[in-house]
């Protein structure tokens, strides 16, 4: 399998704090790559310099090259192409206050589909890869805030589907959730991977052994250790590593 | 003994409060039962229809004619005018300043808005009277006192109302809305117009009601740039003047008696029902907002 993303010598600061130091990573295509690690470990960090959501924070810089497809993200490619075509999911379900549709409809819309049976398809697909369109497809103009925390969620999948990104970025999906739904969305993960490169976020150990192809441990803004998932659990090289794993601290 | 003591302590403070929040309630009361007691009786005399659908006001005629339809459209136009003019600029303004200010711009700007909430509505009127109408009658003609006039002041003592509640809605609308935007590829552009403001709207519209009910109310500022002409229906015009329900009041209370006085009570009246229907869909804003 190819490299999707390639990860090199990234430093990253927030004003004097080093949050990122000397990063490098090859992530492939059509895996699920999962960060584990301590809070304030830079795992959220790094996933958000992915798709440039840091850009958004004042202060922050960014020394070192990440290539999406061999492309510098940082300086040959448009922020708005680039969160098309790489999509997030944010810890907390974060739906607009419309309704079920215009939520999805939003970034076609933006990215300038109009006929509205377009539209009306990319709602649908997106709803059926989000598992969730005949759970919704009654009430559709409903608001998305009377959804579960868990079809929130989903919806904000569906969301992320419907600008036909290549990459989705996920940043402790679940952590609001509870045991039901999450298990659902580990699944719908765990299935779309064929079509998708998925990097997830997670606090779950049990999660990342659960649906990760590959495992990158986190400390203090580096990489400790990034192997199979298989491996790093059950045979993990570095005794920092060994020692979050079975839970010595973290 | 202490608790005894303490428990008095908190009885008293309790009356205390209880008291201070009765005394808002007794001066509603007291204005709302003042004014229909003398008011109602006059719209009685007069006849609720040619009270409200007649356009003739002509208490010292004989025989006298006590109709306020021109006033009452003379209130909505000028207010019209005032929404117009001020919800647009005032609705920028409030996105500019909570989405696109920079720091340094927003440190002059905020004070400036705030300080023309604080501006007494005398000054207004004479800025309007100096500035305004000659500016209205050099550039549009008529004799500059006119609705456009009253609409142009009102448009801008309506501003800050607009633009500070607005913006506080803006602001506080979830930042995670705007995350999931940017998530998605949209510019800051399309994830303010699109989302933020959409997402504040219920108190964006707060604000043109609190605005609709400065201007509909405004008294001073009006009667010095309105002419205060009372206009028949059909000759009222833009650049005409204009008589409304509160100048109706101020121009003519200082030498009315009998039943020409409790008509101008009556016109407040009228114009307090205004000030209710608006202050009714307000809550009937907020505990739709509250519903979802």
């Amino acid at each position: 399998m190819t490299d999707k993303i390639k990860i090199e010598n990234v430093d990253l600061f927030y004003g004097d704090f080093q949050a990122l130091k000397n990063v490098n990573m090859n992530i492939k295509e059509n895996e699920i790559t999962a960060f584990i690690g301590p809070s304030g470990c830079g795992k959220s960090t790094l996933l958000k310099s992915l798709n440039r959501m840091n850009d958004l924070i004042e202060g922050v810089k960014i020394t070192g090259r990440i290539l999406l497809d061999d492309v510098d993200i940082y300086k040959d490619m448009d922020a708005t192409v680039l969160r098309r075509r790489v999509g997030m999911v944010f810890q907390k379900p974060n739906p607009f206050p419309m309704s079920i549709y215009e939520n999805v409809a939003y970034g076609p819309k933006t990215h300038g589909v109009k006929g509205k049976a377009q539209l009306d398809e990319i709602v649908e697909k997106s709803l059926r890869s989000a598992a969730m369109w005949d759970e919704v497809k009654d009430r559709l103009k409903k608001s998305a805030l009377g959804l579960s925390g868990g079809q929130q969620q989903r919806l904000c999948i569906a969301r992320a589907f419907s600008v036909n990104p290549e990459v989705i970025l996920l940043d402790e999906p679940t952590s609001a959730l509870d045991p039901i739904s999450t298990m659902k969305i580990e699944d719908l993960l765990v299935e779309i991977k064929k079509d998708y490169t998925i990097i997830i976020v997670t606090h779950n150990m049990q999660q990342a052994t659960r649906i990760s192809d590959k495992t990158a441990f986190f400390l203090v803004g580096e990489i400790i250790e990034f192997d199979e998932t298989e491996r790093l659990f059950s045979m993990p090289k570095n005794k920092k590593t060994e020692d979050y794993i079975t839970g010595r601290f973290g | 003994m202490q608790t005894r003591q303490s428990n008095f302590n908190e009885i008293v403070m309790q009356a205390i409060f209880f008291l201070s929040a009765l005394i808002s309630v007794l001066a509603v009361l007291a204005i709302c039962l003042f004014l229909f007691m003398r008011g109602i009786p006059a719209i009685s005399e007069i006849g609720f229809t040619d009270f409200i659908f007649n356009e003739k006001w002509g208490p010292v005629n004989i025989p006298a004619s006590y109709g306020i339809l021109s006033m009452i459209v003379g209130s909505i136009y000028v207010t019209a005018g005032a929404i117009v003019i001020g919800v647009p600029i005032g609705l920028m303004c409030a996105i500019f300043l909570s989405e696109f200010c920079p720091d340094n711009i927003y440190k002059i700007v905020k004070p400036a808005v705030n300080l023309l909430a604080g501006i007494p509505s005398i000054i207004y009127g004479f800025f309007g009277m100096q500035v305004i109408v000659p500016f209205v009658r050099e550039n549009f003609g008529g004799n500059g006192y006119s609705i456009l006039s009253a609409s142009i002041i009102l448009g801008i003592m309506i501003l800050p109302t607009i633009i500070s509640i607005s913006e506080s809605s803006i602001r506080a609308v979830p930042e995670s809305y705007a995350e999931g935007s940017y998530g998605i590829g949209a510019t800051k552009e399309e994830t303010v117009f699109k989302v933020m403001v959409p997402a504040a709207k219920s108190g964006i519209l707060t604000s043109i009601i609190l605005g609709i009910g400065r201007a509909i109310g405004e008294t001073m500022a009006v009667v010095m740039v309105a002419g205060n002409a009372v206009m028949p229906l059909n000759k009222i015009e833009l650049l005409k003047p204009i008589r409304t329900l509160t100048t109706n009041i101020v121009t003519e209370m200082s030498y009315a008696s009998g039943l020409h006085e409790s008509a101008l009570i009556s016109t407040g009246v009228v114009l307090f029902v205004f000030i209710i229907i608006l202050n009714a869909s307000l809550s009937l804003i907020s505990s739709k907002t509250q519903r979802n």
